[in-house]
């Protein structure tokens, strides 16, 4: 089975994210890392890969992403991914969702001309950007089916099937392989890469791919070629500190409720 | 005019009131159409409520076809109203669902999407909250129809008479469209409350609950409002996942958010830091939440909250 998974790499949520002049994404002056919801994906194609008793499985962490991206895909591997691509080309940056899954997908097909692709897996989503749009799109762009916010996958041959918490039941989605799948984070722990893992990811393949190798035209991607616009990025003005009252013998609650009603909602 | 397309958002038939909003916003940007994808049955009574919101027609799609096979027949549904109705823009409910839609729409019909946007102004021009609330974002759709999906409370629905004209839609479904399906489903206990994204007050508690939810349930119930948790009181088994408030659950933009015994990690922030008035009862007088309140009690929250019910429902008398 050939299992690909789609691994991004984001600034880090604890440090100071902000935005360029040109209203992209700083993604040189804050430290980055593997997007901590894409670790999930990685590590549910690694049970996927465990449970598969005899049948060879190949993990591939795909990313889109500056050249530091590469450490996202070093992440995968040291967790223990098989192998690593990485679509880099300064025409990339500034890209939108939808080109952003169509490099994904363009790479994806890329990976299949050798072996038939079965999963192309994501994690439920970036942790920067959040629209938990990219897998939906990628299926699109693929022409594949989608099972999206699995929180316990299942596997039997090409059937895939996932528990899912919907909006208004819990449903349990199937389809057959070829498909998109993304897990959230209640899909399970994801492990730490151990010291064998870490040596190990050393000597395993990590392919740098660019626009071209994927047959990807410049125009089509990048800040130029985004559907959408931002024209302006601004900063909250921070809260102001609001009254904090000090609980003594039940004086908590009435001025809480005191704040309550001067607000009207009570 | 030409019409801008607001996908229905309904349980069983039932329009859920982001659906109304939408269609408050819609009539910023053009005429309203409904999209109603469901029973025919139960088009009468959909095609009723969204007229008062001044929807000039509904499109009506049976789904007796495509109903189980989650969002792909719906991204083909919009695409051919899209075509057919040469659609200014199109306005989906910003669920976990509607931002898939929006996903598969606009690579079919090759148009900018926008996510999750809280308001949408003529243009369209539309309003975004990033990185956990810390960032406002104004952008617009350059290319093809503006996809827009919009989070619930980002309008109030306002009244307005519309023609509402149903006109029957038989869509085209492909057969790729069918290959995802929902093969087994549980509706969940209706709680009574109000639904956590629509809520204008939700009260939450974290794992400071001890996994006793009555306090913040009573107290929730008294100011009528809706009931979340942190992913701690999730993870420990003390409420189910749909209960979560944060970047991996539901994010919230109420009125009124009280976070009790809640610390205030940035995954819970990223929640519910855009809501308009914030409260937090915590005992430790150093938790970060305390950073983000309008008004804060340093307590224990099984003192506090069942003092501050009991007060309130004297108060109501
Ligand atoms: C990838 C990822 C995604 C995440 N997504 C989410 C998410 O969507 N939502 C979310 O909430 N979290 C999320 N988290 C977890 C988040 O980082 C925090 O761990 C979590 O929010 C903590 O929950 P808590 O505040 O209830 O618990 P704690 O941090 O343990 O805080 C409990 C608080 O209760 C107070 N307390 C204890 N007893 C009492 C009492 N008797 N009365 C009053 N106060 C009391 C304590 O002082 C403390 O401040 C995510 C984490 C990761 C890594
Ligand atoms: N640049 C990227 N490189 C690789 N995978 C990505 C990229 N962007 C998004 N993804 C995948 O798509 C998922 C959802 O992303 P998003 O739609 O941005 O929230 C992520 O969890 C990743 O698995």
């Amino acid at each position: 089975m050939n299992i690909i998974v789609c691994v991004k790499y984001v600034p880090d949520a604890t440090a100071d994210r902000h935005f360029e002049s040109d209203h992209t994404v700083d993604r040189a002056g804050v430290p980055g890392l593997l997007s901590e919801l894409d670790e999930y994906a990685v590590e549910q194609a690694l049970q996927l890969k465990e449970k598969a008793d005899g049948e060879e499985v190949t993990v591939t962490a795909l990313t889109v992403g500056p050249d530091e991206a590469a450490d996202a895909i070093k992440k995968a591997l040291q967790m223990g991914a098989d192998k690593g691509v990485h679509v880099v080309d300064d025409a990339i940056a500034g890209s939108d969702y939808v080109s952003t899954s169509l490099v994904l997908a363009k790479a994806v097909e890329k990976l299949g001309a050798e072996t038939p692709v079965d999963l192309v897996m994501c994690g439920m989503a970036s942790t920067d950007a959040s629209g938990s749009v990219v897998p939906a799109m990628l299926a699109e762009h693929l022409d594949l089916p989608q099972v999206t916010l699995g929180s316990v996958i299942e596997r039997q041959g090409d059937q895939v099937r996932i528990k899912r918490d919907g909006d208004t039941s819990t449903e349990v989605i199937g389809a057959t392989t070829p498909l998109v799948l993304s897990v959230t984070d209640q899909s399970g722990e994801a492990r730490y890469p151990s010291f064998k893992g870490i040596m190990a990811a050393k000597k395993k393949p990590l392919e740098s791919w660019s626009l071209a190798d994927i047959g990807v035209d410049a125009s089509e991607v990048g800040i130029e070629a985004s559907w959408t616009l931002v024209e302006s990025t601004e900063e909250r003005p921070p809260r102001t500190a609001g009254e904090i009252v000090a609980d003594e013998d039940g004086s908590g609650a009435k001025a809480l409720v005191d704040f309550l009603a001067s607000k009207k909602f009570i | 005019m030409s019409e801008v397309l607001v996908l229905v958002d309904h349980v069983d038939g039932k329009v859920r009131k982001p659906t109304l909003e939408l269609l408050t916003i819609a009539r910023r940007l053009g005429e309203p159409s409904a999209v109603f994808i469901g029973d025919a049955g139960a088009a009468d009574g959909v095609a009723e409520t969204v007229k008062k919101y001044g929807a000039e027609k509904v499109y009506v799609v049976d789904d007796a076809e495509i109903k189980g096979y989650l969002v792909a027949p719906k991204a083909e549904v919009l695409q051919q109203l899209v075509e057919k109705t040469s659609a200014a823009a199109v306005l989906i409910p910003s669920s976990a669902e509607g931002k898939e839609v929006g996903a598969r729409l606009a690579v079919k019909t090759k148009s900018g999407l926008i996510t999750d946007a809280v308001d949408v102004q003529e243009g369209p021009v539309t309003t975004q909250s990033v990185f956990a609330g810390n960032y406002t974002v104004q952008a617009k759709i350059t290319q093809g129809t503006p996809i827009i999906t919009v989070k619930p409370n980002s309008a109030a629905p306002e009244e307005a008479a519309g023609a509402g004209t149903v006109e029957q839609f038989a869509p085209s479904i492909s057969d790729s469209a069918k290959k995802a399906k929902i093969v087994a489903s549980q509706a969940r206990k209706a709680s009574g409350r109000p639904e956590l994204t629509e809520a204008a007050i939700v009260v939450s508690g974290g794992r400071g609950t001890g996994g006793n939810f009555e306090e913040v349930e009573g107290f929730a119930d008294s100011l009528g409002a809706a009931v979340g948790a942190s992913r701690a009181a999730v993870d420990s088994g003390w409420k189910p996942h749909a209960f979560q408030v944060g970047q991996t659950g539901k994010v919230v933009s109420p009125q009124l958010y009280v976070a009790n015994g809640i610390s205030g990690a940035i995954q819970h922030r990223a929640g519910m830091q855009t809501s308009k008035t914030i409260i937090a009862v915590n005992k430790d007088d150093e938790a970060p939440i305390f950073e983000l309140v309008d008004f804060g009690v340093v307590g224990d929250l099984h003192t506090v909250l069942p003092a501050a019910t009991e007060e309130i429902t004297k108060r109501k008398g």
